[in-house]
């Protein structure tokens, strides 16, 4: 018989996952101070992940997780002190066993060096203190005595504390197990019977005598008792077959006249249904077994319960309009409006509900850092403290997965570049301890993340020197301090006079700054020379539905994303300056801002191809400021983004498409794509003036 | 039908007992920990227990001991689940009243063998 457990496997996963968070978390709050219950979870954490390891047979899991736990149990007990090599040995183990655990969830096998040193440092810390008291886990299991296969008769004699059936057990059930193993015969005793005044009816007075043929060994016999083993005195003994004892018989019948009320006739029966029922159950299980998924969400119950509350509302509305439809007169026009507006109410909530779904705390994302900092620290040698703050900020589940990575980019930064080495920073007057702040809220329609450090600062000057060097800029610029630090995020900048294994090979910040844009967020730098440096990320709520503005060119809806748009106006003819040929420039207070026309850029046909009194909807992306001329301003919206990509193919300037009220489909324009492209317009049409009216702005 | 109170704070532990013993025909109630389990037994009787001991708010060693403070829970079947199997982890069992053990990594036939031996 056996019964199919794999599909359990994604919940192990998931859950092992969980675990080992929790204790990574909880390993770097462990000190000497730290109260039992840290260590217990802890401990608890590394034990469910074997127990379900050794459920599902992956075993190297499991040896590997006995150790950590074996540890972890020293330290538990107060056997073994809590020092910090300790503790670093146990988080290298957290990361192992995230290798072993991740490669089980990729079915891939998972062969890896440091697996195989760290499991022999654990050995090697496990021996320093070496009161190990459970080590002999499996081997006592393995020393079945083998040789005994030929069917004996055992004589058994169980002679029971009275107190036994007080603990759960029961002899009868106990038989029962026996006359699994063979042929039973069963001889109650009742010599030890008090009389009927001194007797105890909780208590047990009858003892045993079985007789057991069967191939088994006496470990097998043994086994069946293991719980009662202390409770009981037990005799057994191998007799020669055939030499049954047949006298003074006493039928376990007898027993219902016997006053332990707990007991009961039906001693022996066959145990076969039970096991046919499961095989059947069985093999049903075995076909409907499904590959583990991909993902899944943790969602709250109260959301869940909302969104059913608000589906019931929905259906009470389509009935609603259902039956207003039925025989429909016009006097019936301000029942259907306000059942439209209803179901306009409905479906909006509804939206928001499932967008709530999809919405995790920040934390998730957090989660990571403080085990990041605490290597960054040791591997500096600087002292850093991190405070987290906002971790319950909500933000979808997609933008998180990708923010990740740009975030840890920040803070190796925050650490490696920013806060400095002890000595320097009581030089500077300020506590030798550096501070790495991670903070997140919500802001308007977005989110905020920032990494803040109180370090050296950016020093303005330096960057400034070393983009003139890298021929990024002239000598002879005037750039705003906002203008320097966006150098940072030019590709192959880097500042740092040494280059480390942390940080520092000018790879990454360009890197963050694409990623957090291809998000549809942007990125800010604040910083105060000497005090600190602060990185601003805001990022849109959720990827899927975006505010948008609509736009009309010729016969054309645009959208042009709300969180892109400066200002909207209308063009006043004295403030236009023509540069050269076709390019535009428009002088928006001390701005110089280049006019794109969108149906040049998209060759449409427009009602309004002069520039003078046009509709100008300027928008900024990559610090830069562009004017989209238009044809009219239509309304603002939320818009479901569908992926043009995913449905037909990328197309310059476009970001993604989505579709209207009335059925037709309207692009959503790409702010950063649009200047890119008309970049490249311009320098076909007449190279270097509009790249450099363009480039000003910049 | 026999009545199975499974406790513990591992989901997927606590599934895969409960779905083994539903496909051998058992019922069984879940709970999330000891404190969990205590209320559950509280308010329903049950023909066994098969509870972890490493839980959080309340280990097995001491829904153990609650449960046999309660009457009708007296001659009920208590057993842990544990990945301990040494004579020390047994012992305190034994002592808070427990019936027996099972050890993890747990066998769902194992399982089925060995409850047998305390529940029809």
């Amino acid at each position: 018989m056996s019964i199919d457990l794999s599909q359990f496997i994604p919940t192990f996963l998931e859950e092992s996952v969980e675990g080992l968070e929790l204790m990574e978390s909880s390993l770097l709050e462990l000190d000497q101070e730290s109260d039992s219950e840290t260590i217990n979870s802890i401990f608890r954490a590394a034990h469910s992940i074997k127990g379900g390891a050794g459920t599902f047979g992956f075993n190297d899991v499991t040896e590997f997780t006995h150790l950590v736990e074996t540890l972890l149990d020293e330290m538990r007990d107060g056997r073994r002190k809590i020092d910090q090599d300790d503790v670093e040995v146990l988080l290298d183990s957290v990361d192992c066993m995230r290798l072993m655990i991740e490669a089980i969830r990729d079915e891939v096998t998972c062969e890896d060096d440091k697996i195989a040193q760290t499991s022999i440092l654990l050995e090697k810390t496990l021996a320093i203190s070496s009161h190990d008291s459970n080590k002999s886990v499996a081997a006592d299991s393995d020393k079945i005595d083998e040789s005994a296969r030929t069917a004996l008769c055992w004589q058994i004699r169980f002679i029971p504390q009275h107190h036994l059936v007080q603990t759960g057990n029961d002899p009868l059930l106990l038989f029962n197990a026996l006359s699994d193993l063979g042929e039973l015969s069963v001889f109650a005793k009742t010599d030890d019977l008090p009389s009927l005044s001194d007797m105890d009816a909780e208590e047990l007075y009858l003892t045993w005598k079985l007789e057991l043929i069967s191939d088994c060994s006496e470990e097998d016999i043994k086994e069946v008792f293991e719980w009662v083993e202390d409770e009981c005195e037990l005799i057994i003994e191998q007799k020669p077959q055939g030499m049954v004892v047949n006298e003074n018989v006493v039928n376990v019948n007898e027993e219902e006249e016997l006053p332990s009320d707990k007991l009961s006739n039906e001693i022996i029966p066959s145990s076969g249904e039970k096991t046919l029922e499961t095989k059947t159950n069985d093999s049903e299980k075995v076909a409907t077994k499904a590959k583990p998924e991909v993902g899944s969400i943790r969602v709250g119950v109260d959301k869940v319960d909302g969104l059913i509350n608000l589906v019931g509302e929905l259906v009470i509305t389509q009935s609603m309009l259902s039956e207003l439809g039925n025989d429909f007169e016009m006097s019936k026009v301000e029942r259907l409006v306000s059942g439209l507006e209803q179901l306009l109410q409905n479906t909006k909530e509804l939206q928001e509900s499932v967008m709530r779904i999809r919405m995790l705390p920040i934390s998730f994302a957090f989660n990571r850092f403080p085990r990041l900092v605490h290597d960054l620290s040791k591997k500096t040698g600087k002292e850093i403290e991190l405070i987290i703050s906002g971790e319950q900020t909500e933000l979808d589940k997609t933008v998180m997965e990708q923010i990740g990575d740009p975030l840890v980019h920040l803070v190796r930064n925050a650490a490696d570049h920013g806060i400095e080495s002890a000595d320097i920073r009581i030089a500077a007057g300020k506590p030798a301890k550096g501070t790495i702040t991670l903070d997140a809220y919500h802001q308007g329609g977005n989110i905020v993340i920032e990494v803040c450090d109180d370090g050296a600062g950016i020093n303005r000057d330096v960057i400034f020197a070393k983009a003139v060097e890298k021929n990024l800029i002239d000598a002879k610029d005037v750039l705003s301090d906002s203008q320097v630090y966006d150098l940072l995020f030019e590709a192959g900048f880097s500042t740092a006079a040494e280059i480390t294994d942390i940080s520092g090979r000018g790879v990454g910040m360009d890197v963050v700054k694409r990623n957090i844009q291809s998000l549809g967020g942007r990125i800010q730098v604040e910083s105060v020379h000497g005090k600190g440096s602060t990185f601003k990320v805001h990022l849109p709520l959720t990827l899927a539905i975006l505010d948008g503005q609509l736009v009309k060119v010729g016969s054309e809806t645009y959208i042009i994303p709300l969180i892109a748009i400066v200002e909207s106006l209308q063009v006043e003819s004295d403030l236009i300056n023509r540069v050269s040929g076709d390019m535009v420039l428009y002088r928006l207070r001390e701005d110089n801002v280049p006019v794109l026309p969108i149906y040049q850029l998209f060759e449409l046909s427009a009602e309004c191809k002069e520039v003078d009194n046009a509709l100008l909807v300027v928008v900024e992306a990559d610090g830069q400021k562009v004017g989209l001329m238009v044809d009219d301003l239509l309304a603002q919206q939320q818009v479901v983004i569908k992926s043009l990509a995913d449905n037909y193919q990328q197309v310059d300037g476009i970001s993604g498409a989505t579709i209207l009220g009335d059925g037709s489909v309207a692009m959503i324009l790409d702010i950063p794509g649009m200047i890119a492209l008309a970049k490249k317009i311009g320098k076909e049409n007449s190279p270097s003036i509009i790249q450099d009216s363009i480039g000003e702005n910049a | 039908m026999t009545k199975v109170l499974v406790v513990d704070d591992s989901n997927s532990i606590r599934d895969m007992v409960s779905f083994t013993l539903k496909s051998a025909g058992y019922e069984t109630i879940e709970a999330k920990d000891g404190q969990d389990g205590l209320s559950k037994a509280q308010s329903d009787g049950f023909d066994l227990v098969i509870s972890d001991v490493n839980m959080p708010n309340m280990d097995g060693i001491t829904l153990c001991q609650e449960l046999r403070k309660l009457s009708s829970f007296k001659f009920t079947p208590i057993l842990m689940l544990t990945t301990e199997s040494s004579g020390d982890m047994k012992q305190r069992g034994k002592a808070a009243g427990a019936t027996g053990w099972l050890v993890k990594p747990f066998n769902p036939e194992k399982l089925l063998a060995t409850i047998k031996r305390v529940v029809r």
